[in-house]
């Protein structure tokens, strides 16, 4: 069902710790619709992306059908529908960067991680490289997050050492 | 302050007077900075009363509207037995705009303050800060805030002793330039696509969760602790020229300049000042060619309007544009205008939620048609198509953001048509020839 017919049985996120964390999340909002950003947030940081499974999870943690979920899920562009790379690398390029050299640095990523096109996982399945819309940091060109981390004027030469610096 | 460089002698640092200070970020080291001092004054007065101040200080929304702030606390009746909501619109993704994380990210108890206030202000007893998914640093920062509050007593069940109750939370957002519009950024918090709704009915009638809201930037509720402590005359007076635009506002200066950063100055400070002095000119060996001044929806200024203009509101639209949010990208004469400007289309391309269909269809389109006049494809009638377009993306759909991506497009064809004409192969008969 969720596309990784080799991986393991998915486990369970929403239980122990972060049972307790929704449950408190939940008394923030009179509803429990309001708890399902925050909800997928955790299923994706425990697992790193959203499976079929997850979505399943949530939507019954909150009283949600499976179909709302993933529509919900569709509309945000940070939430992963598919695995990713090990290494997620997000590049700006919208105007402000574009016009500081941001495809430059988006072109220095794609080799320096094997990856073939944008969106493609490299074939050792340790990055993604895709380009993001405006990052909130246009005075620092060119920002770039790899998974939660935000860097902030990179360059071409600076990319080598940042992927060498990651697991 | 021209964050991150040294202030700048012209510059009026309120909001930003501590950016780049460590010490700032946590509860003791913003209470040595005065800190909660404007909070327990707040908790002492009655609602209305806060109201006015602000009211009479002549603030103005920060996040690119610039409507009155306590105007629009004053839609929010008190005593109608309906919980109601504040929310800080901290989704900060206009382009060219970077100030309200760095509020976030070194004052976050200054943000914890103003919405705070707001609150109590408003007659709410729940805050909710939302804050784009993207800011790592901000999260962080505001979450290690509110806890230091709550665990002062600062927050919760009783406020500063006051027996007041006042919630604050954190909402992360999962990527989307639209949650930042503000009924797209209610239906987020509850949960939903962020599709905008339309209006009437208006926040302060039916809101988050159906219930009377007001929804204000960071950078606005930043800036309520300093005007209830130095007073609303006082803010009053910050102003350069225009009696309707007063106080200090952070702009992002970003793209082809030597100086990008945040600086602060009063409104209607001049344009041209703030350029070449403060900012530092163009990169060495080019020229200034073209500036979006208030992110990236507002109309594009020749350098002709831009050195005329004076910073305020009413200003910016004296000299063809808007203030916006003043996320200042300025091109130089190295850039490829047209290039830059399908990039832009592409970013709102990108970020619309399809409800409309001249949203949907029309930003998908306009960036088609320009990208392929950059890639040398394009045709004079693809000009008059773009004006044609533009027509039904202004003005007619439930939100803004149509209109945000044709405003850009259609002045910087109409202010730079050469740019555009240039690369647009003429036609010699029924041949068409390459573009010189």
């Amino acid at each position: 069902m969720s596309g990784t017919e080799n991986a393991a049985p998915y486990a369970p996120v929403l239980v122990g710790k972060r049972r307790e964390e929704l449950e408190a999340i939940l008394k923030r909002y009179p509803t429990k619709m309001a708890a399902l950003l925050p909800a997928l947030w955790m299923i994706q940081d425990e697992r790193g992306w959203v499976p079929n499974e997850g979505i399943e999870e949530v939507a019954a943690a909150l009283g949600l059908t499976p179909a709302y979920v993933k529509g919900v899920i569709s509309f945000y562009t940070m939430y992963h529908q598919h695995p990713v790379g090990r290494h997620f690398v997000q590049v700006c390029t919208t105007s402000p960067c574009g016009a500081c050299g941001a495809e430059d640095v988006v072109k220095a990523f794609l080799e320096h991680t094997g990856c073939k096109e944008l969106g493609l996982t490299s074939p050792d399945g340790k990055y993604t490289v895709i380009e993001v819309e405006c990052l909130g940091a246009c005075g620092f060109p060119t920002p770039v997050m790899i998974n939660a981390e935000f860097l902030e004027s990179v360059t071409p030469e600076r990319v080598p050492s940042i992927l060498a610096q990651l697991k | 302050m021209g964050y991150p460089h040294k202030p700048h002698a012209k510059e009026a640092l309120v909001l930003s007077q501590h950016f780049g200070d460590p010490d700032a970020r946590s509860l003791s080291g913003w209470k040595k900075r005065g800190g909660y001092q404007a909070l327990e004054k707040a908790l002492g007065m009655a609602p209305a009363d806060i109201v006015n101040v602000v009211k009479a200080s002549g603030l103005r929304g920060r996040g690119g509207a610039g409507f009155p702030t306590g105007v629009k606390w004053s839609f929010m009746k008190p005593g109608d037995g309906k919980p109601h909501y504040l929310c800080c619109n901290a989704d900060e993704s206009e382009p060219g705009t970077f100030k309200d994380r760095e509020i976030m990210r070194w004052t976050p108890h200054a943000l914890v303050e103003g919405c705070a206030i707001g609150s109590h202000a408003i007659g709410a007893e729940t805050c909710y800060i939302y804050i784009r998914g993207e800011f790592t640093e901000p999260l962080v920062r505001m979450e290690a805030a509110l806890k230091e509050a709550y665990d002062a007593g600062i927050l919760g069940a009783n406020a500063m002793g006051t027996g007041k109750r006042i919630d604050i939370y954190v909402h992360k957002g999962a990527g989307a330039y639209i949650c930042g519009e503000e009924t797209a950024l209610m239906e987020s918090i509850e949960g939903k696509r962020g599709n905008p709704r339309i209006k009437p009915p208006f926040p302060a009638v039916s809101g988050v969760f159906g219930k009377p809201t007001t929804i204000n930037n960071v950078e606005t509720l930043a800036a309520v602790p300093h005007i209830l402590m130095r007073g609303a005359e006082w803010y009053s007076k910050l102003t350069l020229s225009n009696p309707k635009s007063m106080g200090t506002k952070l702009f992002s200066v970003c793209g082809n300049v030597a100086r990008p950063g945040n600086y602060e100055v009063v409104l209607g400070f001049p344009f041209k000042d703030f350029l070449y002095d403060l900012c530092g000119g163009p990169p060495p060996g080019r020229k200034f060619r073209a500036i979006i001044p208030g992110g990236s929806s507002v109309p594009i200024q020749t350098m002709e309007e831009a050195e005329a203009t004076l910073m305020d509101y009413e200003g910016f639209v004296a000299q063809g544009t808007m203030l916006g949010s003043g996320g200042v990208i300025i091109f130089d004469d190295a850039q490829n205008l047209p290039r830059m400007m399908a990039r832009i289309a592409r970013f709102y391309a990108h970020e619309s939620c399809g409800q409309c269909t001249q949203c949907r269809e029309g930003t998908a389109w306009m960036t088609k048609i320009l990208e392929r006049i950059v890639a040398g494809h394009g045709t004079y009638e693809d000009l008059d198509t773009i004006f044609d377009m533009s027509d039904n993306m202004t003005g007619r759909t439930i939100c803004v953001l149509s209109d945000s991506c044709a405003a850009p497009v259609v002045s910087a064809i109409k202010k730079f048509r050469g740019d555009f004409e240039k690369l647009i192969p003429k036609k010699q008969g029924t041949v068409a020839v390459a573009a010189d």
